[in-house]
């Protein structure tokens, strides 16, 4: 999968980037390198990553790396605002008429982008909010269309306006929206024909409509699993019928979606809703935070990144107290259940590993490395112990050792193994100077990350 | 060649240069532009290059792949000229995407052909073109509409057989479409039709149990007509990127897929997906679609398809 390439490539830059304090150029450079094949892989038009890549780049250079991230998450967490900020927009819903005055919205786009379903998914999203719509069928092409979206419109119990296939598109709009006004509809969809971009008679038969009827909104309406030439469809539509909105479907599919970053930045109209599946309930409200995460193909390390912002404040200063005290080998059991606390903010060990592509921990060791119910069952142990067992280990004679075993609920070998290796460890620390090898923040709190701690 | 034929890639390849011609100005360029902007094969040559590729949906990892094959033979052969160096890229991709003679021989045999594909990319539209063309080369025709899903999914396809003039077998909306192939297949054993067209419901690779119902309807054909020839035609939107490549992979798992059917080539996308499906999972390109009307569905020709992707005004 292209995934999981891209996440060790990662952390190959990862590796590479120690510098402290400010972004380089250099660490810049080389985590956008990712970023762009990444953006690629996700169909952004080559032309826009290419822009943007270079608009994060400039932004980049000598920010601050906050605490908790390397240089290549820190320039993620920065690509992954500049999408935010350049997908989401302060429009969010189709602007309405006021009062009772009727809405006509038409729906463009190309063949099978899925029109229609969007049509009277729309239509049952606005009837909750107290709208009545009236549907009109303008697709007088494709067969069975009109039957299509009558039986769509019974689902959704929302009003269907036909003329056959016999008519002009203009026409059907028109009576549409004068059968609307008598019947007291105060939205009007109309559903047009898929067509071509570059099919000029098509494209003037939209044009035909828009100067018989008023069209308050017209939204175009894109397959999410669009390659490059999204930005050639939405630039054309935008140009010869112009565009309101952006209906995003088909993103129940797993597609990355990077059509939706390239048609907002070639139109800069907003995206209102996305289509999450064939049922007609499925059409849901676009958040720019969530494409942007689907886009970047980093979700995890995402993730990561906030945690990391929302535990920073509380745990700086612990951690940075912890790591003083491994260099020292002071280590003992009370630091250890602290780590365990932090670790457990941050979604448990497995959590951790599995969102960290610099650990270079692959599956199959994952699974055996973080088995969190064998982290629950040492904490047990830990707990079972006395305040001052916990913090002067030698302490812990066979007597004891029993005490905690029946505490914690396990066999008195489990208790020995766990200390025999808790000690080794803390005399590993002492040898290497702590085990701080990723020298700032939370993890530094984590020794032993790569084995050395009894899980 | 037939007269017809030529008539018909003409046609196409007129339609497609206009289009192009359309958007040229601002997004689409050529690769002509590349090759003689360039003096010598550097860096900068290659990575306009890596962009001509990419831009045409050929994919990161693909490019990547031809990149660096077009560079080892430059190295091998001791090319020093641009011009030579696109000679050899085009003739490199044009080879890969070749089709084999035999690819048609269901055309005159005993087959079911089955067409699949995710949502929206054009199957109905390509079982009732498929249909009008074989049923004008004298062969007996039976559509099965299998999309029992999609409101007026069976209108739609029995308008397209009434237009090829061939019968139809349907099911209700919301029956079990494995059941409609079972009766399909009954009926074309007992009728003797030469090939039977299946047209299924639109279903994303990622849904399981839709996969499964796909699995299963395949399942019913090898059990009920075992001496048919079969083909499996993942229909594929020419518009699609990265994610045609992963709709071919998983429908493959469910249904071995003897072809695509690469459709809407008639706007401006270049439908380059094809040649790194093409290289991962050596599905070959059988038909394209380039319009609405029946006669729009073509075999496919590998040194059209690639000048086309390189924007070449004229086929060599």
């Amino acid at each position: 999968m292209a995934f999981e390439s891209l996440t060790e490539k990662l952390q190959n830059v990862f590796k590479n980037l120690r510098s402290k304090g400010r972004l380089t150029e250099e660490d810049v450079k080389a985590a956008l390198k990712e970023v762009k094949m990444a953006l690629l892989e996700a169909d952004v038009n080559f032309r826009v990553v290419k822009q943007f890549v270079k608009a994060v780049e400039e932004r980049a250079v000598g920010q601050d790396v906050m605490n908790g991230l390397n240089p290549g998450q820190m320039v993620i967490k920065i690509v992954n605002e500049e999408m935010i900020a350049l997908m989401g927009s302060d429009t969010t819903e189709i602007a309405m008429q006021p009062g009772k005055a009727v809405t006509v919205i038409m729906m463009v786009g190309l063949q099978g982008a899925g029109k229609t379903t969007a049509t009277a998914k729309i239509a049952g999203k606005l009837k909750t909010k107290g709208k009545k719509s009236l549907l009109a069928a303008c697709d007088v092409y494709r067969p069975a269309a009109v039957e299509q979206l009558q039986i769509n419109g019974k689902k959704q119990e929302v009003d269907v306006f036909s003329m056959g296939t016999d008519h002009r598109p203009a026409e059907i709009a028109a009576e549409a929206v004068a059968y609307a006004q008598k019947n007291g509809h105060n939205v009007v969809i109309l559903d047009t024909a898929g067509r071509l971009h570059i099919d000029e008679d098509m494209m003037r038969e939209l044009q035909e409509i828009k100067e018989k009827v008023t069209v308050h909104q017209t939204l175009l309406v894109v397959d999410a699993m669009t390659g490059q030439d999204a930005v050639n469809v939405a630039k054309e539509f935008d140009e010869k019928v112009g565009i309101d909105g952006v209906v995003l479907t088909k993103m129940d599919g797993d597609t990355r979606g990077g059509a939706a970053l390239s048609i907002k930045a070639v139109t800069g109209r907003p995206i209102l809703y996305v289509g999450m599946g064939e049922k007609l309930s499925d059409m849901e409200q676009f958040y720019p935070d969530r494409m942007a995460n689907r886009i970047l193909g980093m979700g995890d390390v995402l993730t990561l990144i906030e945690k990391a912002q929302e535990n920073i404040d509380l745990d700086e200063e612990k951690s940075r107290e912890m790591a003083g005290r491994m260099k020292k080998g002071k280590f003992d059991f009370e630091d250890y259940l602290e780590s365990m606390k932090q670790m457990r903010k941050m979604g448990g060990l497995s959590g951790i590993l599995g969102m960290l592509p610099g650990m270079g921990i692959k599956g199959a060791d994952l699974e055996s490395l973080a088995d969190d119910k064998q982290l629950r069952q040492t904490e047990a142990i830990v707990l079972s112990m006395t305040k001052e067992e916990r913090r002067d280990p030698k302490l812990l004679n066979l007597p004891r050792k029993n005490r905690i075993a029946r505490g914690a609920g396990v066999d008195i070998a489990v208790v020995n193994r766990f200390v025999k290796q808790f000690e080794q460890s803390q005399k590993m620390m002492k040898q290497f100077g702590g085990g701080g090898k990723h020298g700032r923040g939370m993890f530094g709190g984590f020794p032993g990350m790569g084995g050395r701690f009894p899980f | 060649m037939s007269d017809e034929r030529n008539v018909e890639k003409k046609g196409f390849f007129t339609r497609l240069r206009d289009g192009l011609a359309k958007t040229r100005n601002n997004i689409v360029h050529g690769i002509d532009s590349v090759f003689s902007g360039f003096s010598a094969i550097d860096d900068d040559f290659y990575e306009e290059l890596e962009e001509i590729l990419i831009m045409g949906d050929i994919g990161v990892s693909a490019t990547a792949d031809i990149i660096e094959r077009l560079k080892k033979q430059v190295k091998e052969q001791h090319i020093k000229e641009p011009q030579e160096c696109k000679r050899l890229l085009i003739e490199g991709i044009k080879e890969q995407m070749h089709v084999d003679e035999t690819a048609y021989d269901f055309e005159d045999r005993q087959s079911v052909i089955m067409l699949i594909g995710v949502n929206g990319v054009g199957k109905t539209t390509s079982v009732g073109k498929l249909a009008g063309k074989l049923k004008s080369r004298g062969r007996k025709v039976l559509i099965a509409a299998a999309d029992t899903f999609r409101a007026a999914a069976g209108e739609q396809l029995a308008e397209w057989a009434k237009r090829a003039d061939v019968p139809m077998i349907g099911g209700k909306e919301g029956a079990d479409p494995a059941s409609v192939v079972f009766d399909a297949v009954s009926a074309a054993k007992a009728r003797g039709v030469d090939v039977l067209l299946i047209d299924t419901a639109g279903r994303l690779h990622n849904k399981k149990n839709l996969m499964e119902e796909l699995r299963k309807m395949n399942r019913i054909i090898d059990r009920e007509f075992p001496d048919a020839h079969r083909e499996n035609l993942i229909v594929l939107d020419g518009t699609t990127g990265q994610n045609a490549l992963v709709q071919a992979r998983e429908f493959g798992e469910v249904a071995q897929l003897t072809g695509i059917v690469l459709t809407k080539l008639d706007g401006t996308a270049k439908g380059g997906i094809a040649v790194a499906i093409q290289s991962e999972l050596n599905v070959p390109v059988k038909y394209i679609g380039v319009g609405e009307s029946i006669d729009d569905l073509q075999k496919f020709d590998a040194d059209e398809f690639v000048n086309a992707l390189f924007d070449i005004e004229s086929a060599e």
